[in-house]
């Protein structure tokens, strides 16, 4: 346990120094949510019907957004080379890389969710059915964009790989955590049907994004 | 303990980079390979600790721990040095002998061998190439490993350091380590077994570097002919091992 707990420190100690990506992906969020009602005009009702389909493409984008570094930065400085050495298996390393980008850079973005959402004249319920739907079904982004990151390690246009690579597969994702929190907010199908799905989908991603892009890397060192 | 390699052949982007490689180095003795840029010295080195895949041959560490592959038993030193600029000195080598095993509580005894104990608390961004390469030079001393791999470990160095390396890796060899090291430059050893990787292929560039030993063989004559460079022939690579 004790190099995956070196790997999780390090990586959040790295995140929260100066020209670390993790308040980036709050400020991200921000600022796209903030642009939707000055593109759409103060509708307040529109904006409570698509408040929270803005909030999850909203945040679909930031999680993404500090990913292609995730393993191209430890690619680019031969760090890559010694975990791959290492003792401790490839999978549970990318798995913990993974929770620690999550922890910095979702996790404040799913707390600050509510607060952003009163732009888009959410109430106090249907925030509250947001953030349970962010909270569960973030994981299952970072977790997926984990086999993108792996594959572009080498590039050196990553970023804009990742995003292809990635975004299709998130579409499920987005299906049911935007499908869950309008429950919540207008009905009619009952809250719990989507929000299963969603959580089946992130725990089935917590287990095939590591594995997968643990073979990813692999195949890339050759 | 004794690592050896029996007609190893490396491939790399369908390109034969060696073949017939063969060596063997028992403990408390250390291996300088030499050869022409491209030769296959970092490849050979990087195909020890299993980062390279083995094309052909066999490699193997008797008297290791069984349970555990090469890599595992081996610190690398390569040409990158593997530190974080956003961590401090001694946060960079407390990460690294974590994950790679050790409970250290004092790290102040490694970064005192390499003269970094003054600066324990600086942002590895703030180091020179030469600071770089003494803290990862720190990461081998911090956990032990009987195999160490080193890639052009002086380059970068002041004299001091590379005389202060050569007493790290002494007491390495005196501990009873093994030592594969490639490089252009002379290791102060007085009785370092050499392996030469450059004997086959005579190359257009044969007069750079030290590659002397190498040039007694290369035929001047077909380089005007054709390029004998594209096709080495495997046969004639390596089987070289020389005191």
């Amino acid at each position: 346990m004790r190099p995956l707990a070196a790997i999780l420190v390090r990586d959040m100690r790295i995140a929260v120094r100066v020209g670390g990506g993790a308040l980036m992906g709050v400020l991200f969020f921000l600022v796209v949510v903030t642009l939707v009602p000055f593109a759409l005009g103060p509708d307040l009702a529109l904006l409570k019907r698509i408040g929270p389909a803005i909030l999850w493409l909203a945040a679909l984008l930031a999680s993404l957004l500090a990913l292609d570094r995730l393993f191209a930065a430890d690619h680019d400085d031969g760090s890559l080379d010694l975990i791959l050495m290492g003792r401790a298996p490839l999978e549970i390393v990318v798995a913990a890389k993974g929770l620690a980008h999550w922890l910095t850079t979702t996790l404040p973005l799913v707390i600050a969710a509510p607060l952003i959402g009163l732009f888009l004249n959410l109430d106090a319920p249907a925030a509250g059915a947001l953030v349970l739907t962010l909270l569960v079904g973030t994981p299952a982004l970072t977790f997926i964009g984990l086999i993108g990151a792996a594959i572009a390690v080498t590039l050196r246009r990553g970023g804009l790989l990742l995003a292809v690579l990635v975004l299709p597969l998130t579409v499920p994702v987005l299906i049911f955590g935007v499908a869950a929190a309008n429950a919540a907010v207008v009905g009619p199908i009952p809250f719990g049907t989507p929000f299963t799905i969603l959580c089946a989908l992130t725990l089935a991603s917590l287990v095939v994004g590591p594995f997968a892009a643990a073979a990813a890397l692999r195949q890339e060192m050759e | 303990m004794r690592l050896s390699a029996t007609d190893l052949a490396c491939r790399r982007g369908g390109r034969d980079v060696f073949a017939g490689v063969s060596f063997s180095v028992a403990s408390g003795e250390s291996l300088t390979i030499r050869g022409r840029n491209g030769a296959g010295k970092s490849s050979l080195l990087r195909m020890v600790v299993g980062l390279v895949r083995v094309a052909g041959g066999r490699l193997a560490l008797e008297g290791g721990d069984p349970e555990l592959t090469v890599g595992e038993q081996a610190h690398y030193l390569g040409h990158l040095d593997a530190l974080k600029p956003a961590l401090s000195v001694e946060e960079n080598l407390r990460f690294w002998s974590a994950f790679l095993g050790t409970i250290v509580s004092d790290l102040s005894e490694p970064l005192r061998a390499v003269g970094l104990d003054a600066l324990a608390d600086l942002p590895a961004a703030y180091l020179s190439a030469g600071q770089r390469r003494r803290l990862s030079i720190a990461r081998l001393l911090a956990v032990k490993r009987p195999l160490w791999l080193l890639d052009e470990p002086t380059s970068t160095l002041d004299a001091a350091a590379q005389t202060r390396l050569g007493e790290i890796m002494h007491a390495h060899l005196a501990g009873g380590g093994i030592i594969l090291a490639a490089t252009h430059s002379a290791l102060p050893f007085e009785n370092a077994r050499e392996l030469r990787l450059d004997r086959s292929s005579p190359s257009p560039l044969v007069g750079e570097g030290r590659g002397a030993g190498s040039r007694g063989d290369a035929q001047p004559s077909t380089q005007l002919l054709t390029t004998p460079t594209r096709n080495p022939s495997p046969q004639e690579g390596g089987e070289q091992k020389a005191t």
